[in-house]
């Protein structure tokens, strides 16, 4: 049977016979949410299981009563008893359908037109026919009946049941087709659907199972059982037990020559050593495991909707616990779903929106600084916020001022409330507002997060964060100062020896040990030093040591440490939360000999490390050849230390002076602290709003100027100036972040000068707000502004944004570029322009050069109604107000997908 | 080695009714010390200790009891005192706090009593701030005082750290 069909056999059947127990419950306490929200889940899975595997009757049905329950939770129907009864009656339909096709692998003929009927005339509210509930016992057998009966003779359950599975050609009389193999996922403990004709009771089923269990089993010899996980917990820890007892023996006999325990225990030894391995093994499974079905739904899928859909799957052997497993299944299941049916366009809309025809949703699954971390990615049209905050209005979640006070990030995850689903149509797919909620909860259950990044137009990505408290890795035992450690062998590239008499050899700069590798000068941390492990009376010779080189992104470094030994699988256990605060341990474990031992977070190394080198002047030149591709878009960045956490940059160009501003003279004005500078007030403001200036002692602080305005940014130290290129890598969601870059090597907080400045001066742009998007295909603007100011001022802007930008400062340079053969897919100018303006560039341009068909924007101070039309006529296509920064991302944005779609 | 505590299996509840308390008795530097008996999960001897670089001097290390993870506390140090003689192997009780099973190392653990309310006194005001944090009270004994402590501000290290 097909692997796909027998695990929704089970699975449903599990459901089913939870939904019987929870329907009564129901019955009992019709008010109670929770429970009609797991009832209406339970069903709507079974419903949407039915629509990708092709059973058009089930779904039929599924989809009728979960209309029927639906109304329930909304508060629309009253959960009456012959409203259960008709549900109940559609279960019984359900199972006696799944009967036929455990047998035959197809559902069988059959009407339930009656029974959807009632369904329908529940949901909309109508008196049911034929006077209500108790008719319905005697109407269920003429519907459900005709078919299930033949399939199963109920009576005499026990013989025939059995034989199907041992005899494959005794196939029951309305078996259209042999049954080619017999149901593999039989397995004791959660029992298969029980074969009822509606009429047949409980007992009975379970006779007819319990008896039809044994000769299946030696049929297909079950290959799989459930176990319950506890059990494999308790085996685990006495297995343990079971080693730490071993090792004890293995001592004695260490000291006991020629004991005639040696062979025994050498038996013994191999054994138990056998038997953890086994034993660990039993709880990991690579997550592929969990996507298996993914392929076949995705297709399925894409066929009923009319799309076009890539999957793809990366990090497929990722190995993830089974509990863990098993429950982000459906969560997965659910997202995937969802990507593919509400993210991605259809065919002719993503043309229209200049993508390729067809969507992709990427499935990503890796190990990461002690979490596994699943991505699901789609480049379809993103989540629209619009949508969602209408809704949460609708819904009452939110009001519209709570709303309007909120970030997108905070709008975007109403998603995850129960009951929301933006969908405008309910498809028989998605859209019912089950699933995000199911999808969180179920993440939350195992210590999980879950995160949202959407882009309009550009997809959506969800990232799964799951804590790898269970999970097994491999890691490298080294030895320092007679300590040892383990270090996750993901992130160790290399063993180097280094010694006095070797190739490579510890040279010192300014007593900071380095090591020449393949014609690269590779840092080095000394673990003895960094976790400060005292060295008693025992001589060492610190010349002679092992080096593990290690990368941390795109950050390499050694680690000296005195032995290594070899790699083991390990599974990583949290440390105690008294230990939390130390940044170098991932957490630690029990190795095969039965110690404890630390495991080494290489990000905590590295972190630790950066700032050994930090603090020494050694920055500036990044010993990794990273990014050197592109040289001429380096960038010249100011680090500096403020606030809490990762080093900070800010590109130096925005920067107008660096001062030393004594705080003794630092005055109030309107409630903001303000020095006199060069014969003005400069407003003072400190990077982090808690941040409180002392009333002595100096402080270095950043002034920004543009015109006569100058604002001051309080910073805690000034750490260097770099060249490097500027790459956000991840996109901060906090007010007054563009993202995090590495810089030197490091993490660095990348921040957005213009929020600051808005601090300083509320009008400095109009209302601000970051909006930072992801970096995906770089498109190409020119930047044409006579202010330097504006120019840096918008290249991290735009360059943040996920363009490639150019700057000019005239026309004329500008001009000249387009001669010069540069292309660009927009351009965005200024007005007032020494020299030639914005008007006579864009005239100048639309006659007849190479660009006359690139749209260009115009920016401007002057946005007057006036000012607009006659940019229009000038040739702009848009035309945007300088300061609104929102405004102009929008506009590139919108203005870049029409030229598209017009191309 | 391990041993399980006999006084598990008494009525330690039943006691209660009657006005007394058991506990585990422990000496660190001649003082003697108590741990309500239900808190006690283990007794163990001298174990392998796994040193925990950049721990608080507090934390002794980590140590595997039966596939768990334990966290040892050198309760001497805790309590302000000098560290234990190397000659003198000691003894350790564990503890659980919050699911985390932690190890507190004493020099050795006595017998299991059963104290009467009628001995209990509250800390005396003169007692070092230290121990005060630490200790719930005072029994009075036949020739010596009880002092017994409170398992969860013994682990709870932030007060410490500030003070």
């Amino acid at each position: 049977m097909d692997d796909l069909l027998s695990e929704f056999l089970t699975e449903t059947a599990e459901n089913l016979s939870v939904l019987d127990v929870e329907l009564v419950r129901l019955e009992q306490n019709p008010n109670n949410p929770e429970l009609l929200s797991n009832i209406f889940r339970l069903v709507h899975t079974i419903k949407g299981t039915c629509g990708f595997l092709g059973l058009p009757r089930l779904e039929k049905v599924a989809h009728a009563s979960e209309n029927v329950l639906g109304k329930f939770r909304d508060g629309e129907l009253i959960v009456s008893p012959q409203a259960v009864s008709v549900i109940l009656r559609s279960l019984d339909t359900i199972k006696g359908i799944l009967a036929v096709l455990e047998k035959t692998e197809a559902e069988p003929v059959g009407d339930d037109t009656e029974l959807i009927f009632f369904l329908d005339a529940l949901a909309e509210g109508r008196d049911l026919p034929g006077g209500g509930g108790a008719n319905y016992p005697t109407s269920v057998a003429p519907v459900a009946a005709p078919e299930p009966q033949p399939a199963v003779p109920a009576p005499a359950p026990v013989i025939e049941e059995a034989a199907p599975a041992r005899d494959l050609t005794v196939a029951p009389p309305t078996a259209p087709a042999p049954v080619p193999e017999p149901v593999v996922n039989h397995e004791p403990p959660p029992p298969p659907p029980p074969p009822p004709s509606p009429t047949m009771g409980a007992g009975a089923g379970d006779e007819a199972r319990d008896s039809g269990g044994g000769p299946k089993e030696s049929a297909v010899a079950a290959q799989t059982i459930r176990v319950n996980v506890d059990l494999l917990e308790n085996l685990m820890t006495m297995v343990s037990e079971l080693v730490l007892t071993r090792n004890q023996l293995l001592q004695i006999l260490r000291s006991q020559k020629d004991s005639e325990f040696a062979a025994p225990l050498q038996r013994l030894n191999h054994v138990t050593s056998e038997l953890q391995e086994g034993v660990m093994k039993t709880r990991m499974q690579p997550i592929g495991n969990a996507w298996a079905k993914l392929p076949r739904l995705v297709r399925d899928l894409a066929h009923e909707l009319g799309k076009k859909i890539d999957l793809q799957m990366l990090g497929a052997d990722t190995e993830l616990d089974r509990q863990v497993l098993e429950l982000i299944k459906d969560p997965l299941t659910h997202m995937v779903r969802n990507s593919a049916d509400h993210g991605l366009e259809s065919p002719a809309e993503r043309l229209r929106a200049g993508k390729i025809e067809t969507g992709r949703v990427t499935l990503n699954a890796y190990h990461e600084g002690g979490h596994i971390i699943i991505e699901i990615q789609d480049d379809g049209r993103g989540l629209a916020i619009e949508k969602i905050k209408a809704k949460a209005i609708q819904n009452g979640l939110a009001s519209e001022a709570e709303l309007s006070s909120m970030s997108d990030q905070q709008i975007v995850q109403f998603i995850m409330k129960p009951g929301f689903s933006t969908a405008a149509k309910v498809t028989s797919v998605s859209g019912r507002g089950v699933g995000m909620d199911v999808v969180k909860t179920n993440i939350e259950k195992i210590g999980g997060t879950i995160e949202i990044k959407t882009n309009v137009g550009r997809g959506s990505t969800f990232v799964i964060k799951i804590p790898l408290t269970l999970a097994i890795v491999s890691a490298l035992i080294v030895e320092c100062a007679g300590e040892r450690f383990a270090i996750p062998q993901i992130s160790v590239i290399e063993l180097v020896r280094a010694a006095a008499d070797s190739e490579h050899t510890i040279e010192r700069l300014k007593g900071t040990p380095v090591l020449r590798l393949r014609n690269r000068l590779l840092p080095l941390v000394s673990l003895r030093e960094l976790l400060r492990l005292e060295r008693d009376e025992e001589e060492y010779n610190e010349d002679e040591t092992f080096i593990v080189v290690t990368q941390v992104g795109t950050y390499t470094f050694g680690i000296m440490v005195d032995k290594v030994f070899d790699t083991e699988e390990i599974v990583v256990k949290p440390v105690a939360p008294i230990l939390r605060h130390i940044e170098m341990f991932s957490g630690n474990t029990i190795l095969g000999d039965g110690s404890v031992i630390m495991i080494l977070d290489p990000n905590g190394i590295a972190t630790a490390s950066g700032e050994i080198a930090m603090g020494a002047d050694s920055v500036g030149k990044e010993t990794t050849v990273a990014q050197a591709s592109r040289q001429e878009d380096k960038m010249a960045l100011l680090l500096f230390r403020a606030g809490d956490g990762a080093p900070k940059a800010v590109p130096l160009s925005l920067v107008a002076r660096l001062e030393d501003v004594d705080l003794a003279s630092i005055e109030y004005s309107n409630g903001q602290p303000v020095v006199q500078y060069r014969g003005k007030l400069m407003p003072l403001v400190p990077i982090d709003p808690g941040f409180t200036v002392r009333s002595e002692g100096r402080q270095p602080v950043l002034v920004f100027a543009e015109g006569e305005r100058s604002m001051g940014l309080i910073v805690d130290e000034i750490v260097d100036i770099v060249e490097e290129r500027l790459q956000v890598q991840l996109t901060a969601d906090r007010a007054g972040m563009m993202g995090s870059a590495i810089i030197a090597g490091k993490a660095t907080d990348v921040i957005d000068a213009g929020f600051y400045l808005t601090q300083a001066y509320k009008d400095w742009f109009g209302s601000s707000s970051t909006d930072a998007y992801e970096e995906e295909k770089l498109q190409r603007v020119l930047l044409l502004d006579d202010s330097p100011f504006f120019r840096n001022l918008l290249t991290p802007l735009l360059t943040v944004a996920g363009y490639h930008v150019t700057a000019c400062e005239n026309a004329t340079d500008a001009l000249a570029l387009c001669e010069a053969g540069e292309d660009f897919d927009v351009i965005v100018s200024d007005i007032e322009m020494p020299g030639m303006s914005g008007f006579d560039f864009v005239q100048a341009v639309r006659r007849g050069t190479r660009w006359q068909e690139v749209p260009v924007i115009a920016l401007s101070s002057h946005a007057s109604p006036r000012d607009l039309d006659r940019g229009r006529q000038a040739g702009f296509t848009d035309y945007v107000a300088k300061f609104d920064r929102d405004a102009l991302l929008y506009t590139l944005s919108q203005t870049l997908t029409e030229a598209k779609g017009a191309a | 080695m391990s041993t399980k505590l006999p006084a598990k299996k008494t009525k330690g509840d039943d006691s209660v009714a009657d006005g007394s308390k058991e506990f585990v008795t422990m000496t660190i530097a001649d003082q003697l010390f108590g741990i309500p008996v239900l808190q006690v999960q283990d007794v163990l001897g001298h174990q392998r200790i796994t040193r925990i670089p950049l721990a608080p001097p507090e934390v002794a290390g980590s140590l595997n009891l039966r596939g768990r993870i334990v966290t040892a506390i050198d309760v001497r140090l805790r309590l302000g005192l000098q560290g234990r003689p190397k000659d003198k192997p000691g003894m350790s009780i564990v503890v659980d706090l919050r699911g985390e099973l932690y190890s507190l190392m004493v020099d050795a653990v006595g017998e299991v009593l059963s104290l009467t309310n009628e001995d209990f006194e509250r800390n005396p005001a003169t007692l070092d701030p230290r121990w005060r944090e630490v200790s719930m009270g005072i029994y009075r004994l036949n020739g010596q005082l009880l002092v017994v402590l409170d398992v969860s501000r013994l682990l709870n290290f932030t007060n410490m750290e500030a003070a």
